[in-house]
């Protein structure tokens, strides 16, 4: 290519890039908040469960701006957030039928509920009760709020993520 | 698809996943694609099935990074339901409320506040000094550990530190890379669609050695310095942020020093020796001070601790 060419060449592919849209995201925890401001004490606006697409509007971090299916905008932290496309169900992915390399990984029937079944089936001994009480203990980031100003503990501005 | 070829297959991807590991995707994706190569110039292989192979082994090197924070939450609870094995817990309502509003207080100024199961604590009812952080979220902390905490700031420096493993998926990395082998087969299974009861076997043996990969590094052998190190990198930043005296840290990790037996039980078999910690940790703060938390702090600290 001639050496001119390739300055304007370069700012158009930038610009094309500047302007694609942000590729959509994928909720990856068991429930994720759409929240009204970018921080964990703003308003709860959709609670959005695993796997749920999400429309990227401001791909800052590490809150990222969001639109949901039902429309509604708001701000979820990145790690609740992958652009990987996560597939619920395994088996309803192919390589053969074009799959992304990262959809057939995440495809696998990888460690599930179905696998801890088995794992427990051959382990009785095992005790997930007191699992499960523990995740049952739930603080909100309003109890967490609370909890820090009782104790007179400041957050460091903007140290809230 | 010829089983005896898939498992040969999965073998050399399984080998290339651990260069992949640690030398980048690329070496895996080569394995993949020279494997497909083969199988279909000899023609034991249509052009399809090892397009699929050199598809799914190109996945196959950031296999771990791959792991979801779904796949991490299932592996998470069947960790700590063997550390559970080991150490009951200690069933003190109000001590675990306390504790899990600390923790998962703390949890939100992480880099990862969001796990998919959320951040849990739970106290162990041992004499032994001693916290595990199972991946996702799930921590565990001894009395004994409890008992060396003078302050609340103290007992915060503990939890970041554990919270600091799970962002860094130090659990995870535990796991043995010839693991893979096994899973990976039945991600290529999957990926042919032809998953079947031997294969669902292969992926629990998978889960299995994965989960004895991880105790065994929680409860014996620990995860080694450079982890240690990013761990209470972590718990510095993390105390910081909050708004917690950072050289908590510091001061929890000179009383573990004063117990601290090489080849002894509990940290001092799965850590290095506290005092070097200490003289890292002071490294990382911008200005150490004197930990002295306001009246209200230590008040409720102390009536939680109460009978600990």
């Amino acid at each position: 290519m001639k050496r001119w060419l390739s300055i304007p060449v370069l700012a158009l592919a930038a610009l094309a890039a500047s302007a694609a849209p942000p590729q959509p995201m994928s909720v990856q925890v068991r429930s994720g908040q759409v929240r009204a401001t970018a921080s964990f004490l703003g308003k709860v606006v959709a609670d959005l469960p695993y796997g749920t697409q999400v429309e990227v509007v401001q791909p800052s971090k590490p809150w990222v701006q969001v639109r949901t299916a039902a429309g509604q905008t708001g701000w979820m932290h990145e790690s609740a957030l992958t652009t990987a496309r996560l597939q619920l169900k395994a088996g309803s992915g192919s390589a053969q039928a074009g799959a992304s390399a990262s959809e057939v990984s995440l495809a696998a029937k990888g460690f599930t509920q179905q696998i801890e079944r088995e794992y427990r089936s051959k382990n009785p001994t095992l005790d997930f009760a007191w699992v499960d009480r523990m995740e049952a203990i739930r603080v909100t980031a309003a109890e967490a709020e609370a909890f820090l100003a009782a104790g007179q503990v400041a957050p460091r501005e903007g140290g809230a993520r | 698809m010829n089983r005896r070829l898939l498992q040969a297959a999965c073998a050399a991807i399984g080998a290339g996943a651990v260069l992949g590991l640690s030398a980048g995707c690329e070496a895996v994706k080569v394995v993949a694609e020279g494997v497909a190569a083969v199988g279909e110039a000899t023609g034991t292989v249509s052009h399809e099935q090892a397009q699929a192979i050199a598809k799914t082994g190109t996945a196959l090197g950031s296999a771990l990074e791959q792991l979801t924070p779904e796949n991490e939450y299932w592996i998470g609870r069947s960790v700590t339901a063997t550390i559970l094995g080991s150490y009951k817990p200690y069933d003190r309502a109000d001590l675990s409320r306390y504790v899990n509003q600390l923790g998962q207080s703390l949890a939100l100024f992480s880099s990862r506040p969001e796990t998919f199961g959320g951040y849990h604590f739970l106290v162990l009812d041992s004499d032994e000094v001693n916290a595990f952080a199972g991946p996702g979220g799930l921590v565990t902390v001894t009395r004994g550990m409890l008992r060396l905490c003078r302050t609340e700031d103290a007992l915060a420096a503990v939890l970041a530190h554990e919270i600091g493993h799970i962002e860094h998926k130090h659990g995870l990395r535990a796991i043995k890379k010839s693991r893979w082998t096994g899973a990976f087969t039945t991600m290529v299974v999957e990926a042919g669609k032809s998953l079947g009861g031997a294969d669902l076997a292969e992926a629990v043996t998978a889960f299995e050695g994965s989960i004895g990969d991880i105790s065994q590094t929680l409860m014996n052998s620990g995860y080694g310095r450079a982890s240690e190190r990013e761990a209470d990198a972590a718990a510095v930043r993390i105390l910081s942020a909050a708004g917690y005296n950072p050289s908590a840290l510091t001061d929890m990790l000179g009383e573990m020093a004063k117990g601290y037996k090489p080849g002894g039980l509990g940290f001092s078999k799965t850590h290095p020796d506290p005092a070097v910690r200490v003289a890292e940790v002071k490294a990382m703060l911008a200005t150490p001070s004197p930990v002295a938390p306001p009246p209200a702090r230590q008040q409720r600290f102390a009536a939680a601790m109460r009978g600990v």
